[in-house]
């Protein structure tokens, strides 16, 4: 169990406009917490930081209020990028094989392969295992990468939009199943979404994100409120609420002046 | 259903087999080309004189032309195999070969400059000057890629349009040399560029090996990490991958190779292009039978180009880089239209 926590993080591709202004927020263990926000508000930029394959200018990520170094943050944190490609020619088995890769040596070791097995048997892929990535489809495809990712037996799971293209079957599949490994494992998940109501249903903690700064963070019924929407997303919304879950509607397009006005 | 561990086992298993094929029609091609020549010599003779060696025809024949020319069509086809395939990772290009970056052009203005100019690098015995020459500038151009790489970032658009660049520019040099080179000179380069195995020498071979072995031991250490490559910068660098160092080594360890292999025999083109595909149809991505498969598939398409430039004109040598371009575009297209699509 590893919570993560970030501290004013700053980060700027060029060092005159920075896009994130001092971001913080935790997360904890066996929870799934939720970053959205607007198109180019730094949600992805924000993963890759917390992931170290980017330098923040300023600010830190502490994995159990430590400090890790890139080696050290790489065993214990899987990260699934927004594009993704599988060469054609790897079967599903080795594609979630190269997952385990900082422990694979020139001979594969049977417990690594045991590891493997167990994980594709439990994201029931064993049908596929030996199929080639690029005969399936994109649902199956964002399975395997899950599997990937889930083989490598992280504390710290960061997934940058992982039902984006998918099918309402699949989102809800998928994210299902990351729920499921979330409360089991007692991993600490991050995962960017741009569905608020895929957020609203699966997420324990949302963090909205603009113009480079929290703007909110909590749980569903705090966080997603129409006065919060309209500013962040500068969009009317409806938001109802029925069997515990919070639904958001969005009605239309706010002009910029109205949203100055009302924010 | 069977267990999905042993299926991957099974797989492996294939794959060594396909190895061990590639190995056997290796050695079968080998003898061929050591039988076929000039001088009709038996397997028995040839064998002979190989395990023993005495003052006779036989053995001359055998240890100055036979051997070096067979050895060399193996090791140099095995080298541009693997440099074809390590330039297809690194800039995730199904078109790259070892010659996408320009090095055979800088290997090209090397060589003329010897010929045209009789401007060498280093005082070296005068059968080597040219391979100097063309090593050194082979060399150079990888230099001038790995500047560009540094300046603007190590992507592989980058190294690609750099590569155009570089070529360009030797090749425009070359085209210079040409120009002002003399009936003898030019025929030399033309020679040259076609790219002949009549060159070979045992030393030769040796060196070639030499690196060759190297550069496979240093690559196979990292061949999951290679592979890794292919899922993309991002994801091979969450996985722990420095993308970028791993990029330069690979660079500088295929600049090496390429420039030892071209060298001696000059420019042959194709084999470095379409082993790795032959390879990889045979062997799938995992780079740990990659390395040795494209090595292989490389060594088998050059000695059948051997074999072929002995036979097809009777009593002559044909200039073995014609033969392979023309059986590799043919086999080349038909990969492109027939091939399976999910191969890259």
């Amino acid at each position: 169990m590893v919570v993560v926590e970030l501290k004013e993080i700053k980060f700027g591709y060029n060092s005159s406009d920075e896009i994130l202004k001092g971001i913080s927020f935790r997360a904890n263990p066996g929870e799934i917490t939720a970053i959205v926000g607007p198109n180019g508000a730094g949600k992805s930029t924000l993963l890759k930081i917390i992931a170290k394959i980017l330098k923040p200018k300023s600010g830190i990520v502490l994995f159990d209020g430590k400090n890790l170094s890139k080696e050290e943050t790489t065993k214990i944190v899987s990260y699934l990028p927004q594009e993704n490609s599988i060469p054609g020619i790897l079967t599903v088995f080795e594609a979630v094989l190269l997952g385990r890769l900082p422990h694979l040596s020139w001979r594969v070791k049977k417990e690594d392969l045991k590891i493997v097995r167990n994980t594709i048997t439990e994201l029931r892929l064993e049908k596929y295992a030996e199929r080639y990535t690029s005969q399936l489809s994109g649902g199956e495809k964002q399975m395997v990468l899950i599997a990937q990712a889930l083989v490598r037996e992280p504390k710290v799971l960061l997934l940058d939009e992982p039902v984006s293209n998918l099918d309402m079957r699949n989102q809800l599949e998928i994210l299902e199943l990351i729920k499921k490994f979330t409360k089991e494992r007692k991993i600490s998940t991050i995962v960017v979404l741009h569905d608020l109501n895929l957020a609203a249903k699966y997420a324990d903690k949302i963090v909205i994100i603009s113009n480079g700064k929290v703007r909110a963070c909590g749980d569903a019924k705090s966080v997603l409120r129409p006065e919060v929407l309209a500013e962040v997303y500068e969009v009317e919304v409806n938001i109802s609420s029925s069997d515990g879950n919070i639904h958001v509607l969005p009605l239309r397009p706010l002009s910029r002046s109205f949203c100055s006005e009302v924010c | 259903m069977t267990d999905i561990a042993d299926a991957y086992s099974k797989i492996v298993q294939k794959r060594f087999l396909f190895i061990f094929l590639f190995l056997v029609l290796s050695s079968l091609l080998s003898f061929v080309n050591l039988i076929i020549g000039p001088i009709k010599l038996s397997l028995f003779e040839i064998l002979q004189s190989l395990i023993s060696p005495r003052e006779d025809t036989t053995s001359i024949v055998v240890w100055e032309y036979r051997l070096p020319w067979t050895l060399m069509a193996v090791l140099v086809g095995g080298a541009l195999g693997l440099a074809g395939l390590q330039m297809q990772t690194i800039l995730n290009n199904p078109l790259a070969s070892p010659y996408t970056l320009g090095i055979s052009s800088g290997a090209g203005f090397g060589a003329a400059l010897a010929y045209v100019l009789g401007i060498y690098v280093i005082a070296v015995p005068s059968e080597f000057i040219v391979p100097i020459n063309a090593f050194v500038f082979s060399f150079l151009t990888c230099m001038l890629i790995l500047t560009i790489g540094k300046i603007r970032g190590f992507t592989s658009e980058t190294l690609i349009l750099g590569g155009i660049a570089i070529s360009f520019m030797f090749q425009s040099l070359l085209a210079l040399l040409q120009y002002y080179a003399s009936e003898e000179a030019l025929q030399a380069i033309v020679f040259w560029l076609f790219g002949s195995l009549t060159k070979a020498s045992l030393l030769k071979a040796q060196i070639v090996a030499v690196v060759l072995i190297a550069v496979t031991i240093l690559l196979l250490f990292r061949s999951w990490k290679i592979t890794a490559l292919r899922l993309g910068e991002e994801k091979a660098k969450s996985l722990g991958v420095d993308v970028e160092s791993l990029r330069v080594e690979i660079l500088l360890y295929v600049s090496i190779l390429t420039s030892v292999a071209i060298c001696f025999v000059g420019v042959i083109g194709f084999v470095g292009l379409v082993a790795p595909h032959i390879a990889r149809i045979l062997l799938g991505e995992d780079q740990r039978f990659l390395i040795v498969g494209s090595i292989l598939c490389g060594g088998l398409i050059l000695s059948a180009g051997a074999v072929a430039s002995k036979t097809i004109v009777p009593g002559a040598i044909f200039p073995i880089g014609i033969i392979t371009s023309m059986l590799g575009i043919p086999f080349f297209l038909f990969l492109v239209l027939k091939g399976r699509r999910e191969i890259w």
